[in-house]
């Protein structure tokens, strides 16, 4: 076609990927700036807002840090999956139910101490996260059910869980007709670090980032995973477990996504109300695909998109932009940076050269 | 439970099954020429809103109807362009396009939550309305539900005795042999992703014309994502689609009308069925006899050729 042609690359292009790439970003913020004038919003100073309003002051460097967190556990759960290629994208739901799980702890037991219940709630939270990736896993590898559409509807029966327990049996009484428990006792709340709005929870993000990096690299469940991820027929004809290796990404995902859950409701909310549940585990989709599966870019790519969260809270209130500004902008990412990878794997040359 | 109030409640299922109905069958077409679209929820969101808005200006449902097509049908664009054009992954490529629609329209949208827009009223077919049963059942509603009565057995027929449906078919199934035959594949493939975006949107035109009559935040609510999985319970037949949407419709009206009765049970756990409907569908649709697979190139980028 017009004398070019397209050639797989033998090593994927690092410079050319680069330019891309930035590309595809400012493609996808630029479409942005069209949407905001289209709403007669001033469209450059309104994107410069969301860059000030993220990363334009300590208070919102730090409101990006608090918002990372969560996106970051749950992009490694999803990412765990991702290099299966299995497509959990339940990490909502499954964050929706370690809440549920952490806050059924505290309060069953409010008058233990901090070493106890908060052990304790980190283990129902993962045990609850994880049996929300436990079902698709299973109903994966016994009945073929597709894993997308399991975990994406798990996640609006999730969801729902949580309302039914603070709409009723958890609500609190002398809360005014609100859906929320009652606060937690002291004892079941993740402590910030100093005087910062940061809480501890943020050492959980480096010992599973590290678990997760460490499992991959050198353990030999976490290669065959990778290789079976790579190539699955050859995995197969190698005799790998595909039905435990598919159950554990399941799990270990719901696990890492109900660690998020627990740290939010305990250390950021300190109580359970259905506004816990911002979207975070579709950002992780988001996040873990533009960091290509690399826990380290994961981290890297969660705050990122945390900061274009707490910017578009910005330019929400001084411009009254409607929320969905940032989940557009997130897609749009997605979207540019999918095509963008063609450039990484593929070139494009004249049709005479060999 | 009298005669009356279950007529009633068959009748809310067709109606809230055609939407289903519609996406479901643009979903059946695009994954017939291959390509795996889980946009449709974000499809069906801008369906629902470029109907709405058309409607709302011009005043012809008409046009809005056709315009919630299109919408949809711009989405499904992109995803082709991702897909067909730069290769993308279809998997993660279809949920980026969920999140920009969904996202999109509700950004669009957000001037004109609660505002109406004229849209399709009952239209009940002469003479046969009147028939026992089937008349209120079937034949008391809008233009939109006839047309989708027709719509199945008009793509079953488009798939099993025409040239391009035989082609769109065998782009999904064995894309070589189709580029063997000198046919060009893409095309095939484009044809599937851009008229199957197209029916999608019509299913969410159908939300905000006919269902609601006004536009609201979230207003498929998860039908996209229910369609999807109804082209598997459907062995991706047309036919079996609308045995499975007005399932479905039927499950969303009963559910509702508990509601509606005040039940003693909590409307958090009433609106669960659906969604717990959809998985044990999944695992229904799990014992399936021979010749009920997925399109064998489904999903799968081709690779361009050395």
């Amino acid at each position: 076609m017009f004398g070019l042609m397209i050639k797989r690359r033998q090593v994927p292009g690092r410079w050319s990927t680069c330019l891309v790439f930035s590309g595809a970003v400012l493609l996808s913020l630029g479409i942005g700036a069209l949407l905001l004038a289209l709403q007669g919003k001033p469209p450059l100073s309104g994107m410069l807002l969301i860059f000030k309003g993220a990363f334009g002051s300590a208070w919102a460097l730090e409101d990006c840090l608090v918002k990372a967190v969560p996106i970051f556990l749950c992009s490694l759960g999803v990412a765990v999956a991702f290099r299966l290629q299995v497509w959990n994208i339940g990490a909502e739901g499954q964050f929706a139910l370690g809440a549920v799980g952490a806050t059924g702890v505290a309060l069953c037991f409010p008058e233990y101490p901090k070493g106890v219940l908060l052990p304790g709630m980190l283990a129902a939270a993962l045990l609850a996260g994880g049996a929300w990736g436990l079902i698709p896993g299973l109903l994966k590898i016994g009945l073929r059910a597709n894993e997308i559409i399991v975990t994406l509807m798990l996640n609006y029966i999730g969801i729902l869980f949580l309302d039914f327990l603070v709409y009723g049996p958890w609500k609190d009484p002398v809360s005014y007709g609100f859906p929320m428990t009652r606060e937690f006792t002291p004892g079941a709340v993740v402590g910030m670090i100093g005087g910062t709005r940061i809480n501890w929870g943020i050492l959980l993000c480096v010992a599973f980032g590290i678990m997760f990096w460490v499992f991959f690299r050198f353990s030999r469940f976490g290669y065959e995973l990778k290789a079976a991820g790579e190539n699955p027929r050859a995995a197969r004809y190698a005799g790998l477990p595909f039905g435990r290796l598919i159950v554990f990404v399941l799990v270990a995902g719901g696990g890492l996504a109900g660690t998020a859950g627990f740290l939010e409701v305990s250390a950021n909310l300190n109580r359970l109300q259905p506004s816990i549940v911002v979207g975070y585990g579709y950002t992780a989709i988001v996040v873990a695909w533009l960091a290509r599966l690399n826990p380290l870019a994961i981290a890297v790519a969660s705050y990122l998109l945390a900061g274009l969260r707490v910017g578009v809270e910005l330019i929400q209130l001084d411009l009254q932009v409607p929320a969905a500004f940032g989940g557009i902008l997130e897609g749009l990412i997605l979207l540019t940076i999918l095509a963008a990878g063609f450039f990484h794997q593929y070139r494009i040359i004249p049709r005479s050269a060999p | 439970m009298n005669i009356e109030l279950i007529l009633s409640l068959l009748a809310a299922a067709i109606q809230s099954g055609t939407p289903i109905l519609y996406a479901t069958l643009g979903e059946i077409l695009t994954e017939r020429a291959g390509i795996l679209n889980l946009g449709v929820e974000g499809m069906m969101m801008a369906g629902a809103l470029g109907a709405f808005l058309t409607a709302h200006y011009t005043g012809s449902p008409v046009m809005g109807f056709v315009a919630g097509g299109v919408a949809a049908a711009v989405l499904a664009a992109l995803h082709g362009t991702v897909c067909l054009v730069f290769l993308g992954n279809q998997v993660v490529s279809g949920l980026a396009l969920t999140i920009l629609g969904t996202s999109l329209t509700s950004y669009l949208g957000t001037p004109y939550v609660g505002q109406t827009a004229p849209g399709f009223t009952p239209f009940p077919v002469p003479l046969l309305s009147t028939l026992p049963i089937a008349g209120p059942v079937l034949f008391s509603h809008d233009l939109l539900v006839y047309a989708s009565y027709v719509l199945p057995l008009v793509m079953w027929g488009f798939f099993r005795f025409t040239r391009w449906g035989l082609n769109i078919r065998a782009a999904g199934e064995n894309p070589d042999a189709v580029s063997a035959a000198g046919l060009p594949v893409s095309a095939y493939r484009w044809a599937g992703v851009l008229v199957g975006g197209f029916f999608v949107g019509l299913g969410g035109a159908y939300l905000s014309l006919a269902y609601t009559h006004l536009w609201a935040k979230g207003l498929s609510a998860g039908r996209g994502w229910i369609a999807v999985a109804l082209v598997i319970f459907a062995f991706w037949h047309p036919g079996r689609a609308a045995i499975g949407a007005y399932l479905f419709g039927g499950v969303m009206a009963f559910q509702l009308r508990l509601q509606a009765l005040g039940a003693n049970l909590p409307s958090s756990l009433l609106l669960m069925l659906p969604y717990g409907l959809t998985v044990l569908v999944l695992v229904a649709s799990s014992f399936r006899r021979l010749g009920a697979e997925a399109p064998a190139v489904l999903g799968i980028t081709l690779e361009p050729p050395d």
